[in-house]
């Protein structure tokens, strides 16, 4: 048997491990102390006290106050929370602004509210995947009642002027909401500026299955899940303490490391789009600066991306073709298309997303890999490069 | 997602490459949907004067199913007489593949119609008269690319409906 070379892991963008320090704060949630938040007891007592604090960290990290955290089973549902939390306390239908390149979480919660009555205005963006905030202003009505607008793009990378648009919103008293789910722990956040942000635990080296919104003080939502009362009564369900606690160490880890991490990503980003880029009929999607340190996107004319990321599959090297959720559409990425990327080479995208761990010798695995699957799927393809 | 024998023939495909001097060529899919496939054939009498697909051979722009399921074809084709090749249907393809996840079934389809065309082009080239079965599916393929290019040309043109996505449903 040949033996298969070590794993290479460059889809953070989809999900990240749990890192070591992470892990260690959640265990003892698991078992020692499994209480119920909600019991009178010392078991749920201190499983309060570990909610609480990490409610605390949590909402310090993120400049706020801890009655402004909503903890949730993830971003997708958090960001269904602010639009539909938001749109349901309505009397009377309104007027949401998103834009074209927002996860499926958002675009489908604003066309469930199409049939109720609401209106929707979907803004566009330029080449490298950027929202104008003009355009925003200009969609605004006086019946608009929120905006949502990502940070920083899962399937590119590109910032977004979230500050900008923000304030502009707060200029009309529209409401702004901000998916910071790739974004927060990586790149600043002008929180001055935003009233609702999703986040979520595992794209950070913290679990799955626990995300918050952050709800600026005085923003009253309806609830999606009705029952015991909890999160204040917007979000009732028992808390997923070792969840919760996991996330406020992934954060707390995510910050301590930022300028170390980060500037790491940034210089194995910029030296991942210059050797890439090498590659004949090759493209950069997004922005080459204004961008996510972990996001790269590329698109190579003539193959599909889906047989690409199979094909440094069979060397170990795990990538994507965008978003994970959308594998298997067979319309080209949503994102891409907004872009105006050629459909010629939308098809044929691969993202490369780092994480913490991440290392030089992983990207020269990838750096080596590629070319040659390039070079065989377009061996294979009808639309021959140069011809 | 996929078996091991869809993976076995994305791997290893069989049967791949443009061939020189083809006694006709089948082209099918739309680059909208992101699968293009073109079938080449040759025709000859066998040793026993029968008239088979001495070889074939295709050029695929699509995922690993679309790979994998132009390489298994191209084994069912091979050897066969126009009249066998024509009964191969796109539920024998998967089938031979072990099965292929339902969404990426009309891969199986376009490998089908890519030789349907291939043999369809043979038979017009040589003015021979197209069997019912063969001119009904050359029928259908051709409107559904019709509407697909028309798709694609809207698409192009950044008409809004396509570019929501509303229109282009891929089959």
């Amino acid at each position: 048997m040949i033996p298969m070379p070590e794993r290479v892991y460059l889809d953070h963008s989809a999900t990240t491990p749990v890192a070591r320090p992470v892990l260690d704060a959640m265990m003892p949630y698991f078992d020692a102390r499994f209480g119920n938040a909600s019991s009178l007891h010392e078991f749920g007592r201190e499983a309060r006290r570990a909610v609480d604090e990490s409610r605390q960290s949590l909402a310090s990290a993120l400049g706020a106050s801890p009655d402004e955290v909503v903890f949730t089973s993830g971003a997708t549902e958090a960001d269904n929370l602010a639009i539909l939390g938001t749109a349901l306390r309505r009397t009377q239908g309104g007027h949401l602004i998103t834009s074209q390149i927002e996860h499926d979480a958002v675009l489908r919660s604003m066309e469930a509210l199409r049939p109720m009555g609401f209106e929707v205005t979907i803004v566009g963006v330029d080449e490298f995947g950027r929202v104008n905030p003009e355009e925003v202003r200009a969609a605004l009505r006086p019946d608009t009642f929120l905006v949502s607008i990502m940070a920083g793009n899962n399937e590119v990378g590109t910032l977004e002027p979230i500050g900008e648009i923000g304030r502009l919103c707060r200029e009309r008293g529209v409401l702004f909401h901000t998916d910071a789910v790739q974004a927060l722990g990586k790149v600043d956040l002008p929180m001055d500026s935003v009233d609702l942000l999703s986040a979520s635990a595992h794209k950070m080296h913290g679990p799955k299955g626990v995300g918050l919104l952050y709800v600026r003080r005085g923003i009253r939502l309806a609830p999606l899940a009705h029952g015991g009362g909890h999160e204040r009564g917007v979000r009732s369900g028992t808390e997923n303490v070792s969840g919760i606690v996991g996330f406020a160490a992934a954060l707390d880890l995510a910050l301590r490391e930022r300028a170390e991490v980060t500037s790491r990503m940034r210089r194995l980003r910029d030296r991942l789009i210059r050797e890439v880029l090498k590659i004949p009929a090759t493209r950069l999607n997004g922005h080459q600066v204004d961008s996510l340190p972990h996001v790269t996107n590329f698109s190579f004319a003539g193959i599909e991306g889906e047989s690409l990321v199979m094909k440094l599959d069979e060397q170990g090297i795990a990538t994507s073709t965008g978003s994970a959720c959308s594998s298997p559409n067979l319309e080209p990425s949503h994102v891409l298309v907004a872009l105006c990327v050629p459909l010629s080479m939308a098809h044929g995208s691969l993202r490369v997303s780092t994480g913490r761990g991440t290392s030089d010798a992983e990207i020269d695995r990838l750096l080596e890999a590629l070319p040659r699957a390039v070079a065989e799927l377009r061996e294979m393809s009808p639309f021959k490069v140069g011809e | 997602m996929y078996n091991e024998k869809v993976v076995e023939h994305f791997r290893q495909p069989h049967n791949m490459g443009k061939m020189s001097e083809p006694s006709a060529v089948g082209r099918v899919g739309n680059m909208l949907c992101g699968d293009v496939m073109w079938f080449y054939i040759r025709v000859e009498p066998d040793a026993g004067g029968r008239e088979i697909i001495s070889d074939v051979s295709w050029e695929t722009f699509g995922c690993t199913a679309a790979i994998a399921t132009s390489s298994m074809m191209s084994d069912l084709a091979k050897g066969k007489t126009l009249d066998e090749a024509i009964a191969i249907t796109n539920r024998d393809v998967a089938d031979k593949l072990g099965g292929l996840p339902a969404v990426k079934m009309h891969c199986s389809a376009l490998a089908a119609d890519a030789l349907n065309e291939a043999i369809h082009d043979y038979l017009t080239k040589q003015a021979r008269p197209i069997p019912q079965a063969l001119a009904v599916r050359h029928e259908r393929i051709q409107k559904e690319m019709a509407s697909l290019e028309e798709r694609y040309k809207a698409f192009l043109s950044k008409d809004p409906k396509a570019q929501q996505g509303e229109a282009p449903a891929c089959s």
